[in-house]
């Protein structure tokens, strides 16, 4: 029953409908929002998003991005482009920053990542600009501690998300009200899917880091994926780096996105790939594998 | 391409989330990495079979406790639509979050265990399913394999239903039944073998033929504004645009209109979303709309068609409520009332009713909404709102209402 061409190119646009509503909640509801960018697809597709909710008019919060140090060059240029592009502002925070004051130590061993670390910055970075609510482009169809979510998330002062007290949330209405030093996490494409955004982006022709579309690349083989070969990256002894044509899925850190062999060079080729997929998009992402409840874990700590 | 959304209801363990994960099983919508997970994490749970109900637990708590707390949201598509199902929780306890879940749902999907009958959580989620006007309710007498698949047992569950269905649904809602076992896959995508003499539709076939006639875009034109457009760049020095989403009825360029409450009117100048321009929008459009005049219009007023000589403006009425709080409602009380964007404070002054939920027979007279019960009340708020009556234009008549004090969505109501 799952053919094909049959589902490509179609996107259902009553969630963008949805997602701009959201967005304009956002802006009139909370006196210091801030859109989360992470040079991701997600992402983008919210910048586009929270353009087109406010034209003619700005996008009337900055776009913050916590840089681990360990992004593709190629997201940090995109990121660059996009801001001067869209005219938002856009403010930088590093993870190396909060290593270097000591809130954050650097994980040692063959799996390292500053996926964890990114939550100290994150969080310092809310409170250092007040921010009380952040806009995510988490989808509750990645993960199933994500699928659980509330579009407005509220965090306690630590930013701690508690599954067991979520508000309700009824209708399109949306409670952003929250008590001093608590902020929202708001989630405006928790009803897309990975096919979604990218029949999305395909319809609204939008730019996208060129490391979505197959590339050549030095990698090494571990577990049975393909990982990006960087400084950042601990290698042992009998992993040598080679060179392949690949493009990544999902861009979260060179330390913890896998690629996949590739040869689309166009996004018709790339929704094909998906639709085929016998993974699932976060199956490439090594720091949900460290245990059955990684992620709930990570946002009980304050992870977006 | 079309969005039909979906909620599962009925009692703890009846198989709600088994049987959400058995349709998107079925419909190979799980992909291997999941179904290995799944397979370790039966493993772990010492199961020898895979347990499908893993896919929407996710939570810690409730792998742990083998029972759904909250709801989770899981999507699939086929060629013709893509559903959005929210899998509830059937403890009482969490009804709370069995209505978030149902409450944008447009199909509900009531589950009864075969074993037992209707029991009290039925009749609860009937009545939740008819306050919120879900138009079509597919009653799934599941665990048919305990019960040998035997016609009779599903014959009798259904007779002693009729009369509670009669009572709860309202006019235009669709009731249907269907004999299923989620644990083996019978009657979900396939006809179920071992029922032949069941000779309607599987699920997936009831949903994928289930067309709801949109009412929504015939209803009387409103529109929230929840945002003031004011570029202030040189390029749109005088621009100034209200941004909103529709919520009911159709809007055209060059339609005279009202603003609500304050009654001023204009001319619709023109309509528009992101760079193009309209010639008119409907229901569930999230658009920008400009006016021929200057007008003091901010958020939280609502723009109606100035043709319409009576468009409501309510300051005391009545209402259905549910309570979603373990604080109960007390009358007397004064709570922040949200009608769709707009936020006024409201005062309860009186309890009219509680509904017995299995009975379906009103008491009067009570002090106080506890947690999970209907009733009815009696409100006044402190500015008027502009909402219909939810039985006649459904988009445009719920509230929800929060505490002042703990900021928390404490109830949802639906004006009478
Ligand atoms: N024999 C049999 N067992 C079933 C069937 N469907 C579900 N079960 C079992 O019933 C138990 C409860 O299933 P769940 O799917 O977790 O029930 P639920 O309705 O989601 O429960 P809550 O969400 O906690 O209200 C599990 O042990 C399932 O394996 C069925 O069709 N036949
Ligand atoms: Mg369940």
């Amino acid at each position: 029953m799952n053919k094909l061409n049959d589902k490509i190119g179609h996107f259902p646009r009553q969630l963008e409908d949805e997602s701009i509503y959201i967005m304009r909640e956002v802006a009139a509801q909370f006196e210091r929002p801030a859109l989360l960018f992470s040079g991701g697809k997600d992402s983008i597709t919210l910048v586009r998003l929270a353009q087109k909710a406010f034209y003619p008019g700005k996008i009337p919060f900055p776009l913050v991005h916590i840089d681990t140090g360990h992004n593709f060059p190629e997201t940090i240029e995109f990121r660059d482009w996009l801001a001067k592009e869209t005219g938002a502002e856009l403010i930088v925070r590093y993870v190396q920053d909060s290593i270097d004051q000591g809130k954050a130590k650097e994980e040692s061993g063959k799996y390292a990542s500053r996926n964890v670390l990114q939550t100290v910055t994150l969080l310092d970075t809310i409170e250092e600009f007040k921010f009380d609510a952040c806009i995510g482009g988490a989808r509750r169809d990645e993960e199933k501690a994500r699928a659980k979510e509330r579009i407005f998330s509220v965090r306690d002062d630590f930013g701690q998300w508690d599954a067991k007290r979520q508000r309700p949330e009824l209708f399109d209405m949306l409670n952003g009200r929250i008590a001093v030093g608590e902020n929202v996490r708001v989630f405006p494409i928790s009803n897309w899917t990975e096919l979604d955004v990218w029949n999305y982006i395909k319809e609204e022709n939008m730019e996208i880091p060129s490391i979505y579309f197959s590339h050549k690349r030095q990698v090494i083989e571990r577990d049975g994926m393909l990982w990006a070969d960087s400084e950042h990256l601990n290698k042992e002894a009998d992993e040598i780096p080679f060179e392949a044509t690949v493009r990544f899925r999902t861009v979260g850190d060179m330390t913890c996105t896998a690629a996949v062999a590739s040869e689309a060079t166009e996004i018709d080729v790339i929704i094909e790939e998906i639709l085929s997929a016998e993974i699932s998009e976060r199956g490439a992402r090594i720091d949900d594998k460290r245990s059955e409840a990684a992620m709930e874990k990570r946002k009980q700590q304050g992870y977006f | 391409m079309d969005i039909l959304r979906i909620a599962t209801a009925g009692s703890v363990d009846d198989g709600k989330s088994t049987l959400i994960g058995r349709l998107l099983y079925e419909t190979n919508s799980i992909t291997k990495d999941k179904i290995e997970a799944l397979e370790s994490a039966s493993k772990r749970k010492g199961l020898d079979f895979l347990d499908l109900s893993l896919l929407t637990d996710g939570l810690i708590a409730e792998r742990e406790q083998g029972i759904t707390i909250d709801v989770a949201h899981i999507y699939f598509s086929t060629p013709s639509r893509k559903y959005i199902i929210a899998d509830t929780p059937g403890h009482v306890e969490y009804t709370r979050n069995m209505v978030t879940g149902a409450s944008n749902a447009k199909v509900s999907l009531i589950l009864v265990d075969a074993r037992q009958g209707m029991v009290e959580q039925t009749a609860r989620h009937l009545s939740i399913a008819a306050m919120l006007r879900i138009p079509k309710v597919i009653i799934c007498v599941n665990k048919m394999d305990l019960v040998q698949y035997q016609e009779s047992t599903f014959e009798e569950i259904k007779a002693s239903l009729t009369e509670l269905v009669k009572q709860t649904t309202f006019e235009g809602q669709e009731i249907s039944f269907l004999p299923i076992s989620s644990l083996y896959g019978q009657n979900i995508t396939t006809k179920a073998e071992q029922m032949p003499w069941f000779t309607g539709n599987t699920l997936l076939g009831e949903l994928e033929a289930f067309e709801y006639a949109e009412t929504l875009a015939h209803a009387p034109a409103r529109f929230p504004v929840q945002f003031v457009v004011r570029p202030m760049t040189e390029a749109y020095h005088d621009f100034r645009g209200y941004a909103g989403k529709i919520s009911s009825g159709t809007f055209q360029v060059g339609d005279a209109i009202r603003v609500l409450p304050t009654g001023q009117e204009s001319t619709i100048a023109t309509i528009e979303k992101f760079e193009s321009k309209l010639s008119h929008a409907k229901a569930g459009d999230s658009v920008v709309i400009t006016l021929s005049t200057d007008i003091d219009i901010s958020r939280g007023n609502t723009i109606v068609l100035a043709s319409e000589a009576n468009a409501p403006q309510l300051k005391d009425f009545s209402a259905q409520v549910c309570w979603l709080d373990h604080q109960a409602l007390t009358p007397g009380k004064t709570y922040l009332l949200q009608h769709g964007i707009n936020i006024t404070k409201a005062k309860i002054s009186q309890i009219t009713e509680r509904l017995d939920v299995v009975a379906q027979t009103a008491t009067e007279g009570v002090d106080s909404l506890k947690l999970n019960e209907i009733g009815r009340i009696a409100l006044r708020t402190a500015q008027p709102i502009s909402a219909d009556v939810y039985a006649n234009n459904p988009s445009n008549g719920a509230f929800i209402l929060i505490d002042e004090f703990s900021n928390s969505t404490v109830g949802v109501g639906f004006v009478q």
